[in-house]
């Protein structure tokens, strides 16, 4: 059962083959035997999942069931899900049990989902390599030496290793796509403002957005429909009507015009990388599609632009994390501000610790101009590339990172450098784009994404274009040997 | 350049509220040094005319009709709270 994608096992439960209560059992089972190799969840939820399931069983039987019913998913832990430890891989919310759940969650409910668990994710999602979380390092199915990638790197390697039929991500920065490259599946960062933020614990909040992580395009267009649209609990949600993502997978790829940007090929990308992504396209032109190189000048701009931005709005954000209301509190405070300086200092880990610092400082009187309001100015420069490149191509190709799964370990010591490898991800958080991972290959038996980025609301044609993709090629079929 | 010393550390984690470890002082002032040496690269880019982009849709501000939408979930909302007593929040005395 393990082995199927959300689509064979919606045809299996309708089918009778077997219930959603078999379904999650196996599951939990695989999770109990295999994560302790990979650490991918923070918390495993047996008896919430048996409950869901057993619900969505007596659903089915009366005829109500919702479009993912009985399917069980891994939610990461980012999401508020009620009664359920919501960490956000923090020390500091390790003791919040969330009073309410994320709208994402709700809709999941909704439509009939089991939850199996939240799975673990760098802090407060400020990483590119799983290894800020609180909870410890998370481990690549393909390569236990190996990252995940981040933040979302727990969703990503569950899904990898077969212990979850699919999980849900966050990226504010590339994390649901840089990990989906990591590990060998397929990651969806819709349009900013396409999935509600509403109960998703904000890192920074004019980038953040939820999106499927999955083994297909197709089962991310299945987890799309039920996650997208506007809601009124989130002040950016966007009023733009949510189409079937599954009514045009099949498109033809015939005159589809791609370009590739030539400053994502350029110095810093791994040869190797370089050659799986460039017989990807080839796949596509054999299909019919047009190629193109195109320029994105300002893409040198896009890592410092987004370590302005994204820490301005960190610090600001985790503010509301003062040891009073909820998460952690110090020993003992002697005044308000030992109160609030202790808990914080022992709540937060390095990595966070580091951004809000950046933060705190480009917004600090006297700063604020020569730093924020610069890197929204520049921010406009490469959101402006984006338009002018989407005049002449349908959709933008190329590598979703500039190398693969990095070694547990090798870039710890070095900041700089782990930002980087967000370099071809960052961009798209910055114009609102929705982008995507698929799977095109392997180097040294560690998987590598392309790339795919649309035009605002193309989610639809980005689906349709790596679903085509997976109907050619069987990279998304692969799975790690230790977890087959 | 912009280079971060012992004291400018101190000066923004006590703007932040935020505890570290005096031992590690050094390493954050490099570490922060660096990446603002990384964000130096942001004045090689004319912006003189151009908006800043707050929103990556320029959307604005969405209102709603102003009526009561949440009911009061307090001791819900309270069984987080490290410290609560007669439905407050209880800090260290601040006024003396």
């Amino acid at each position: 059962m393990h082995k199927k994608t959300i689509a064979e096992l919606i045809t299996g439960l309708n089918a009778g083959e077997f219930s959603s209560v078999e379904l999650t059992q196996t599951y939990l089972d695989r999770i109990n035997s295999l994560d302790e190799k990979l650490n991918s969840f923070i918390t495993v939820t047996p008896e919430l999942a048996l409950e869901q399931a057993k619900q969505a069983d007596e659903q089915r039987a009366a005829g109500k069931a919702g479009i993912l019913n009985g399917i069980p998913l891994a939610q990461k832990d980012i999401f508020c899900t009620k009664g359920v430890k919501t960490s956000c891989g923090s020390k500091m919310l390790d003791p919040f049990i969330s009073p309410y759940n994320a709208t994402a969650i709700e809709k999941f409910n909704d439509s009939g989902a089991v939850m199996l668990g939240k799975t673990n994710m760098d802090e407060f999602a400020m990483g590119s390599s799983n290894e800020t979380s609180w909870y410890g390092p998370v481990k690549n199915p393909w390569s236990l030496d190996a990252v995940p990638g981040g933040s979302s790197g727990g969703s990503a390697a569950a899904v990898a290793a077969r212990l979850t039929p699919a999980a849900t991500g966050t990226d504010t920065g590339g994390s649901i796509r840089q990990p989906a490259s990591f590990c060998g599946i397929t990651g969806l960062k819709p349009t900013y403002g396409r999935v509600s933020r509403y109960g998703m614990i904000a890192f920074a909040s004019s980038l953040d957005q939820a999106g499927p992580m999955t083994r297909t395009a197709e089962d991310a267009a299945i987890m799309l429909n039920v996650m997208a649209g506007m809601d009124p609990r989130d002040s950016t949600s966007v009023d733009e009507a949510v189409p079937d993502y599954t009514a045009s997978l099949n498109d033809t790829m015939e005159g589809l015009k791609i370009g590739l940007p030539k400053e994502y090929f350029a110095e810093g990308l791994d040869d190797s990388v370089a050659r799986v992504v460039e017989a990807a396209v080839k796949e596509y032109e054999k299909m019919g599609a047009v190629v193109s190189e195109i320029s994105l000048p300002n893409s040198k701009l896009a890592v410092p632009t987004y370590y302005i931005i994204a820490p301005s709005e960190c610090s600001s954000n985790l503010s509301r994390m003062d040891g009073v209301r909820f998460g952690h509190r110090c020993e003992d405070p002697k005044d308000l501000n030992d109160l609030y300086i202790r808990s914080r200092g022992e709540g937060f880990g390095a990595e966070v610790k580091r951004r809000i610092l950046i933060g705190t400082y480009a917004l600090s009187e006297g700063f604020y101009d020569a730093y924020y309001v610069k890197a929204q100015k520049t921010r406009r420069l490469i959101s402006n590339d984006f338009n002018r490149a989407f005049e002449k191509v349908d959709v933008i190709m190329g590598p979703a990172a500039p190398s693969t799964a990095f070694d547990i370990g090798e870039l710890t010591d070095d900041p700089i450098t782990m930002y980087l490898s967000d370099i071809y991800t960052i961009a798209v958080n910055l114009a609102g784009l929705p982008g995507m991972s698929i799977p095109a290959g392997f180097v040294n038996n560690r998987p590598v994404g392309l790339q795919l980025i649309g035009k605002h609301f193309a989610e639809s044609k980005l689906l349709n274009i790596a679903h085509k993709y997976q109907q050619q090629t069987d990279w998304h079929t692969k799975a790690p040997e230790l977890f087959s | 350049m912009s280079t971060l010393d012992k004291s400018d550390v101190e000066k923004i984690a006590f703007l932040a509220r935020l505890g570290i470890d005096e031992q590690d002082i050094p390493e954050y002032a490099t570490n922060l040094s660096n990446i603002l040496d990384l964000v130096e690269q942001l004045n090689s880019a004319d912006t003189d005319e151009v908006k800043p982009m707050a929103h990556p849709l320029d959307s604005v501000q969405r209102l709603r009709t102003d009526v009561v939408t949440e009911v009061n979930d307090r001791e819900n909302l309270q069984a987080n709270a490290p410290e609560v007593e007669a439905g407050l929040f209880l800090v260290p005395r601040v006024v003396e």
